[in-house]
């Protein structure tokens, strides 16, 4: 097998991580074809309902390709996706592309606001609360990220419009449907609510393990023999502690990037902020396979990628992790 | 600092290899964290008013008793939601099916998902490599999105809202349970029963299943906070078996939009969701910090 085969070095792991992740997208597109197109029973009827006609029927087989061997359906359908044909939507008789692409750039903005918010934000917190251990601030963050960790996403959102845009304070809009034909640069108030609660799940995690990194580095003797040296503290943080803490974080960072690729399905919907999320939810209410299907593939690559991008990262920081290669 | 204990015993002769943490060991110790009696009085709570809510709501979950949005007071003690049916009879049978849905799909989710991961690191072969890379397949569907996509594509059953949280549990936990058996299956005392002709199936579940527990119950501790989540999420998505049904997930999604006027019909099952999540991941924080507070005095890593 793969994993066993041992190229030296850095770029012999990357290639290798590479090629595993190759094949987990490959695998991926099987289930994905296989749960949306191949499933026992006559698909276009599963698309189109009992009340279809014969000749609709007819008609969208020979559209999906359904008078063909499986493995070729596969095929075409593969090929499709890497030429950026990703069928039609049967709810919007619209081709995918066109239908997810504005969405895609709305959901993107999001996640990336999202991340570029919540990551200095949640190492700050645990790098600070690792200093002050076991003071107050530790205390109180420690048990409020605890809290905050294990509440469902969309509680949290409903909890902010309480709060923020309906209930307590009306400063908030509590709807972020972005019009067709703009950008979510063009409405920032409609961005904070679900920024706010995309940074609230993932934020814990992220403070969590930089404190426990961090708590272990200033343990460490180097640490010691630099503050013996009588370097000041800040230089002692940001200089000497902090490159040596963030390894692990890296790892939590991508996976909770990748945990965002899911949790904007909720986050979205309970905005209405128009994003693949939301089109997810709709498109699974309306039946709609050929966007199922392109969003699940979407959402499953970009999860993929950033474990890869994550394993790359935690080696290129971490250089002692780099001999074990 | 840690004291360090591990050279110290290795030079006295004494073995390294400590006797596993018993499971009923480690809960007895982390029921002295304070954390940890906060989350079983948080979720006996939820799940008593689960089990006994049905029986003491004073209305049926569906029946209309007065004027839609009501503010509480009256005959309703939380007022009405935007259907005119009780807020707080909904909220007292609204557990039950989250509750039961969230505890199988866990604890199917914990079982195959141990046996994968034992199996795998056990194997130490191409059959590990096979395992853990169809795990990373099922890994890359986010748990909502897996749930969605086989609501989508085979309909809105409980059994399919289980089985998909159930599947997406399973990689996470055989991934803990492989890499906590990993060191284990190295240790002599396994080499040591292969040697005696111990059959394969005793030694994945005598030997080292015992010596994976803890970190097992700390991540079965958060899938089940997950669970919980998704399945309350999925049905506020507007995906549960009954589109009227009581269910908390269900009754924030419809009294959202009357937020302004009573917000009670959202509050009380978010409090309630709020509550037993909050109460999983203390037994689960409580169960870890226990656990490290072991390996941390006998010097280990």
């Amino acid at each position: 097998m793969l994993a066993r085969i041992r190229w030296g070095g850095v770029s012999g792991f990357v290639i290798r991580r590479l090629l595993l992740g190759l094949i987990v997208l490959i695998m991926v597109s099987i289930v994905v074809f296989a749960a949306t197109q191949a499933l026992p029973g006559d698909p276009a009827r599963a698309i189109l309902g009992r009340s279809a006609t014969p000749q609709s029927l007819a008609a969208l087989r020979l559209k999906l390709h359904l008078d063909q061997p499986v493995f070729t359906q596969y095929w075409t359908w593969l090929t499709g996706l890497l030429r950026g044909n990703l069928g039609t939507s049967l709810a919007a008789q619209e081709p995918v592309t066109t239908l997810l692409g504005p969405k895609l750039v709305n959901s993107s903005v999001l996640v990336a606001v999202s991340a570029i918010v919540s990551i200095p934000v949640s190492i700050a917190i645990g790098s600070w609360a690792a200093l002050k251990r076991e003071k107050i601030f530790d205390t109180v963050t420690s048990n409020l990220l605890l809290a905050l960790a294990a509440l469902p996403e969309f509680v949290v959102a409903v909890v902010l419009v309480l709060l923020l845009a309906t209930t307590v304070f009306q400063v908030l809009p509590a709807i972020s449907r972005i019009p067709p034909g703009s950008g979510p640069w063009n409405y920032p108030s409609a961005l904070v609510l679900p920024v706010l609660t995309l940074v609230i799940a993932v934020a814990p995690y992220v403070a969590r393990i930089m404190r426990a990194s961090m708590v272990e580095v200033l343990e460490s003797d180097y640490i010691e023999m630099a503050r013996l040296k009588g370097l000041p503290e800040r230089t002692v943080m940001i200089r000497h502690a902090l490159p040596n803490a963030l390894g692990p974080v890296f790892q939590v960072i991508a996976l909770n990037l990748a945990y965002l690729a899911g949790g904007i399905v909720v986050v979205e919907y309970v905005f209405d902020y128009t994003g693949i999320g939301s089109g997810l939810q709709e498109a699974v209410l309306n039946h709609d396979l050929p966007v199922v299907q392109a969003l699940a593939m979407l959402i499953a690559a970009l999860y993929v990628v950033l474990n890869l991008l994550a394993d790359v990262a935690t080696i290129m920081v971490t250089p002692r992790l780099r001999t074990r290669l | 600092m840690i004291p360090a204990a591990g050279p110290d015993v290795a030079a006295a002769g004494i073995p390294l290899e400590a006797p596993p943490v018993r499971a009923t060991s480690l809960l007895r110790r982390s029921i002295r964290l304070w954390r940890t009696r906060i989350g079983v009085l948080l979720v006996g709570l939820l799940v008593l008013l689960a089990i006994v809510g049905p029986f003491v709501a004073p209305y049926g979950p569906t029946t209309p008793v007065g004027a839609p949005n009501s503010l509480p007071g009256g005959k309703a003690v939380l007022g009405t939601d935007y259907l005119g049916q009780d807020v707080l009879s909904r909220v007292l049978y609204g557990g039950r099916s989250i509750l039961i849905m969230a505890l199988i799909a866990t604890a199917a989710g914990l079982i195959v998902g141990v046996v994968i991961g034992l199996v795998a690191a056990y194997a130490r072969n191409a059959l590990d490599d096979v395992l853990m890379r169809v795990m990373d397949v099922i890994m890359a569907f986010p748990q909502i999105m897996l749930g969605l996509v086989a609501v989508a594509v085979i309909g809105p059953h409980a059994w399919v809202i289980v089985t998909a949280i159930a599947l997406t549990t399973v990689p996470r936990i055989a991934r803990i349970a492989r890499g906590a058996a990993l060191p284990v299956v190295e240790r002599d005392f396994i080499a040591s029963a292969e040697a005696m002709g111990v059959p394969r199936r005793r030694i994945l579940f005598v030997e080292l299943l015992p010596n994976t527990l803890g970190p097992l119950m700390v991540e079965a501790s958060l899938r089940m906070t997950y669970s919980i989540g998704v399945i309350a999420a999925l049905a506020y998505l507007g995906l549960s078996a009954d589109p009227n049904g009581a269910n908390w997930g269900t009754m924030i999604q419809q009294n959202q939009l009357v937020l302004a006027v009573q917000p009670w019909g959202a509050v009380a099952p978010i409090i309630a969701i709020a509550l037993l999540t909050m109460g999983t991941g203390l037994i689960g924080d409580g169960i870890a910090r226990t656990a490290a507070g072991i390996d941390r005095s006998r010097g280990a890593e």
